[in-house]
């Protein structure tokens, strides 16, 4: 190893960076494009969501119930009286769910057998169930007041009382913002890495390079080293965003977010190294990374969907992946705290797979054609 | 772990590079293996410039790649200034320049930084670097663009940039990969004056390969590959002298054009080459023929002195069964063919521009093409052929001037005009995983040709391009003087008048470039007017008028002869398009300067 040429590498790498404009875009531009698609425009949180309350005959009570729904910010309400007005909304697409107080809703609430239904849209499933929890949250509140207001004290003797930990807002961007790190350390690691050392295959300027004192390994470090920065840019972007933007707390400490961040960046460099040993085709190099790293780290990592529901075999295929871990650590660090019994798994797992990733590229990355 | 400078007194025998019985296997998509290089033992010796000489495909890539240590053999040895390459490779890079065959440069670093990643590579000291810069500058006359980016100079610049970086740790040997490919001829004769002064001032050894028959004859020693195989190896000479005795110069007969003659002539069972040679005929034949042998009816050959090229065909035509389809393509070749006046202007082209923002690509072109010519576009890459090109086929709008083809106005009817050309673009554009029939089919189709008049149309083409034998096979993977003649075949698959082909050549090895002008040739005399771009001058000679371009303007229109009197050079050697081509580039510099 020679210093003066891993520090000639690193120089030429950095002046491609700044020159190349899809290097830039990708690590430095994408982030924010996303950042304020995620923040702004992306929200998994249903709001002023167009319901029906079917009120037969109305009374007081009725009102109080209509009054519950009405206030909340979840819901637009649009009083029928009739079933059969509601259904037909329901069917046009213009609600979304219909709360139904059946007939003599008064009279029934007195002997504490009182329905109500309510009836949701089920196309989204996910948003579906939302809904529903937001509506009996808006029943609950109603009987709340009654029970407050001593209308009867008779009824509902058990009342659930329901708080929700680390996220008590049930703000999605809790979990948005870390999950976008996630991404961002994905694309810059694997993805950007493999295709500027595709770059170099294609372009023929590797084997120019090869014949020269210069060792396998000072090319590879060469490599890294810039994108890694790169990486490491792009989470404190991110992460500052989240903070500062948009109120994302960080309960966990900086240093180890910065530290578990590294390491997964590492394990995505890795990645993205193996990828260009593999083929030497831009094309295909991003082809690869896309399937097997970008679309992985949104869909299995437990960014998006919840690996606790998802099948088995799915659920054990997402134990292969590091963005599994990573979404993990992050999503513990930024809304829990430094919980160590979950960071040192996680962490370790990542390091094996550092490991491997990188004994197999330098058994692959040879000075031959 | 620095390297120390080698010690140049190490080396063990004589020889630089030395192979013994060197093998090299590739695994094709299909799974099977070939021989790039088999059993090839070849010795070179300190000092010298040494060339290796063969059509593509004949291992000259893949020896170089060996020397330094790229690849790993299969079988066999090389050694490298006394080193095993393929157990000790980087021993061998650390002290041997190599230039690849494609650009191995960093194109958005500048030409400074460049030099200065390969000197810190190479671990050339700070005074080092004071005195190699300046020489280095100074002999590939890259000093006014040291701040330019790569990717920003010629090809000729770009090729001499590569050269600098190779060159600036002064190593033992230089290897270079098809330096000149793409590289117009005034950037080639410096390119070699630079590795000759390199081989003589600094006791260099130089091994490059090239597939310019013109430049085997400058180099010291040459190998000949073919096949995979070294055919023969020698000094120049030696591979001329295979010839002697059977090179004559034919005068052309007044009924007759020069490549009609040279047509006539290649189809004689005993000849191996006809080349043309300004208005005669330059043929070489594989026995002594008898004075009066029927290829010599009504002709008066005069035995002159072999070239290199000579011996060098009489070599490939013996080790292969190459022969050239010599068959003139008939019928229903074109419309044009009924009509056949040399004096219809078919494409007019007035005060032609192309601007791309600030830069303009094409500056105040006029020519015209009359019917049933050859016309060639010349010029170095970059110099606005492309351009012309596509604004001729109506692929691009042009920024000023007025543009016919086959009577009808670019500006405004393109769809009618397009009917009536076929264009082969530089790159093999037909569908590669579709097999040569369902291209040739496909094509038929698009062209709105339906039933028995398209089987018909693709039964011809099969016919005329000698394609019978390969119908089956997919044509992303024939060899490129096969997907020549089938892209071609597509193009005239709707008797186009006008036949627009970019870059035919380039790729496609000597043996089928000459089938490929037979072809045009024989196309011409059927009234079809050709429309042809090169970089390679002697195929020049094929056209019957041309236009010289360079930095987008036309700087020489005329006929071979013509544009060769422009040529300066000294009795007895017979000017040629490429020496004119050097004079009319120094002039226009000059009066530029």
């Amino acid at each position: 190893m020679s210093a003066r040429r891993i520090t000639a590498l690193l120089r030429k790498e950095m002046l491609q960076i700044f020159r190349d404009p899809s290097s830039i875009a990708i690590a430095i531009v994408l982030p924010i494009f996303l950042i304020l698609l995620f923040g702004y425009g992306l929200s998994l949180d249903p709001k002023d969501i167009p319901v029906a309350l079917v009120v037969e005959n109305p009374t007081p009570v009725s009102a109080g119930v209509g009054a519950a729904f009405g206030l909340s910010r979840y819901f637009r309400i649009t009083t029928v009286t009739s079933m059969k007005k509601a259904e037909d909304l329901m069917r046009e697409g213009r609600v979304d769910g219909i709360v139904r107080l059946g007939q003599n809703f008064d009279r029934r609430l007195l002997i504490g057998t009182a329905p109500i239904q309510v009836i949701v849209q089920g196309v989204d499933a996910n948003r579906a169930r939302i809904i529903e929890g937001y509506a009996r949250g808006a029943i609950g509140q109603w009987m709340g007041q009654r029970n407050s207001a001593g209308a009867d004290s008779s009824v509902g003797p058990v009342v659930v009382q329901s708080r929700i930990w680390f996220n008590a807002d049930s703000d999605s961007r809790y979990f948005l913002v870390p999950g976008l790190v996630v991404l961002i350390m994905t694309i810059t690691g694997a993805l950007l890495t493999a295709m500027v050392m595709a770059r170099e295959w294609e372009r023929g300027t590797l084997e120019a390079l090869f014949v020269t004192p210069v060792r396998a390994g000072e090319i590879l470090i060469g490599k890294t080293v810039p994108y890694f920065l790169l990486g490491m840019a792009g989470l404190l972007l991110t992460a500052s965003t989240g903070r500062f933007l948009f109120h994302v707390p960080l309960r966990g400490s900086l240093l180890v977010l910065t530290a578990v961040s590294a390491l997964y960046l590492c394990v995505a460099l890795g990645f993205g190294l193996l990828i260009s040993s593999i083929t030497r085709s831009q094309f295909v190099a991003g082809q690869i990374a896309l399937i097997a790293a970008f679309l992985p780290a949104v869909f299995l990592s437990g960014f998006i969907f919840d690996l606790a529901s998802v099948p088995k075999a799915v659920r054990l295929v997402s134990y292969l992946l590091p963005a599994r871990y990573y979404v993990s650590l992050l999503q513990t660090l930024f809304l829990a705290g430094d919980i160590w019994s979950i960071i040192i798994p996680d962490c370790a797992v990542m390091l094996v797979m550092l490991l491997v990733l990188f004994g197999l590229t330098l058994r692959k990355t040879k000075k031959r054609l | 772990m620095e390297e120390k400078v080698s010690d140049k007194g190490a080396l063990v025998g004589p020889y630089v590079i030395e192979s013994r019985e060197l093998t090299k296997e590739f695994v094709q998509v299909n799974k099977e293996r070939i021989k790039a290089l088999d059993s090839v033992s070849i010795s070179v010796s300190r000092g010298t410039v040494t060339g290796l000489i063969g059509p593509d495909g004949a291992g000259k890539t893949t020896l170089i790649r060996l020397t330094a240590g790229l690849f790993r053999p299969e079988a066999g040895s090389i050694r490298v200034l006394g080193i095993d390459a393929a157990s000790e490779p980087q021993a061998v890079q650390s002290r041997v320049g190599y230039m690849p065959q494609k650009f191995g440069l960093y194109e958005d670093l500048s030409v400074q930084e460049n030099l200065d990643l390969y000197a810190d590579l190479h671990g050339l000291s700070r005074e080092a670097r004071a005195e190699r810069y300046p020489a280095l500058m100074q002999m590939t006359g890259l000093s006014r663009f040291t701040g330019r980016l790569a990717g920003r100079l010629s090809g000729g610049m770009k090729q001499k940039l590569g050269l600098a970086c190779t060159l600036v740790s002064t190593p033992e040997l230089l290897l270079l990969d098809e330096p000149t490919v793409g590289v117009d001829p005034l950037s080639r004769r410096e390119l070699w004056e630079i590795v000759y002064h390199l081989a003589r001032e600094q006791n260099l050894t130089v091994l490059l390969s090239t597939s310019y028959l013109d430049e085997a004859e400058r180099c010291g020693m040459t190998i000949l590959l073919f096949k995979g195989r070294v055919l023969e190896s020698g000094v120049p000479s030696k591979i001329s002298s295979i010839a002697a005795g059977r090179v004559f110069r034919v005068e052309t007969p007044a009924s007759l054009k020069p490549r009609q003659l040279q047509f006539r002539l290649v189809s004689g069972s005993a000849v191996v080459d006809a080349s043309l040679e300004g208005e005669r005929v330059r043929l070489t034949t594989s026995t002594d023929p008898a004075r009066d042998d029927p290829l010599f009816q009504g002709l008066t050959p005069t035995p002159i002195a072999p070239r290199f090229e000579d011996g060098f065909m009489t070599l490939v035509r013996r080790a292969s069964d190459h022969t050239v389809d010599t068959r003139f393509l008939s019928g229903g070749v074109a419309n044009g063919a009924k009509h056949v006046s040399s004096d219809e202007v078919v494409v007019e082209v007035r005060n032609l521009y192309k601007r791309f923002g600030e830069f303009t690509a094409v500056k105040d072109a006029s020519f015209e093409v009359r019917r049933g010519e050859i016309f060639g576009l010349l010029g170095p890459n970059g110099a606005g052929k492309s351009t012309t090109f596509r604004m001729l086929c109506g692929l691009l709008p042009p920024s000023e001037g007025t543009l016919g083809v086959a009577g009808v106005d670019l500006r405004r009817a393109r769809a009618s005009a397009r009917q009536r050309i076929g264009y082969v673009a530089q790159k093999f554009s037909l569908y590669g995983q579709l097999s040569v029939s369902e291209n040739l089919e496909f094509f038929a189709r698009a062209y709105g040709l339906r039933g028995a008049r398209q089987r018909e149309r693709v039964d011809w083409a099969i016919e005329q391009f000698d394609l019978q034998a390969i119908t089956g096979q997919t044509s992303g993977e024939l060899p490129g003087g096969y997907k020549q003649r089938l892209a071609m075949a597509c193009a005239l698959m709707h008797e186009p008048e006008i036949l627009f082909l970019d870059e035919p050549t380039s790729g496609v090895d000597p043996l089928a470039r000459r089938e490929f002008w037979q072809r045009i040739s024989a196309l011409a005399d059927h009234g079809v007017t050709v429309i042809v771009t090169t970089h390679f001058m002697e195929e020049a000679e094929y056209c019957d008028r041309m236009v010289i371009m360079v930095d987008g303007e036309i700087l020489a229109a005329g006929t071979p002869a013509g544009i060769r009197q422009r040529a300066r050079v000294v009795e007895p050697k017979e000017p040629t398009i490429e020496d004119a081509f050097i004079a009319i580039v120094e002039d226009f510099r000059q009066s530029a300067a």
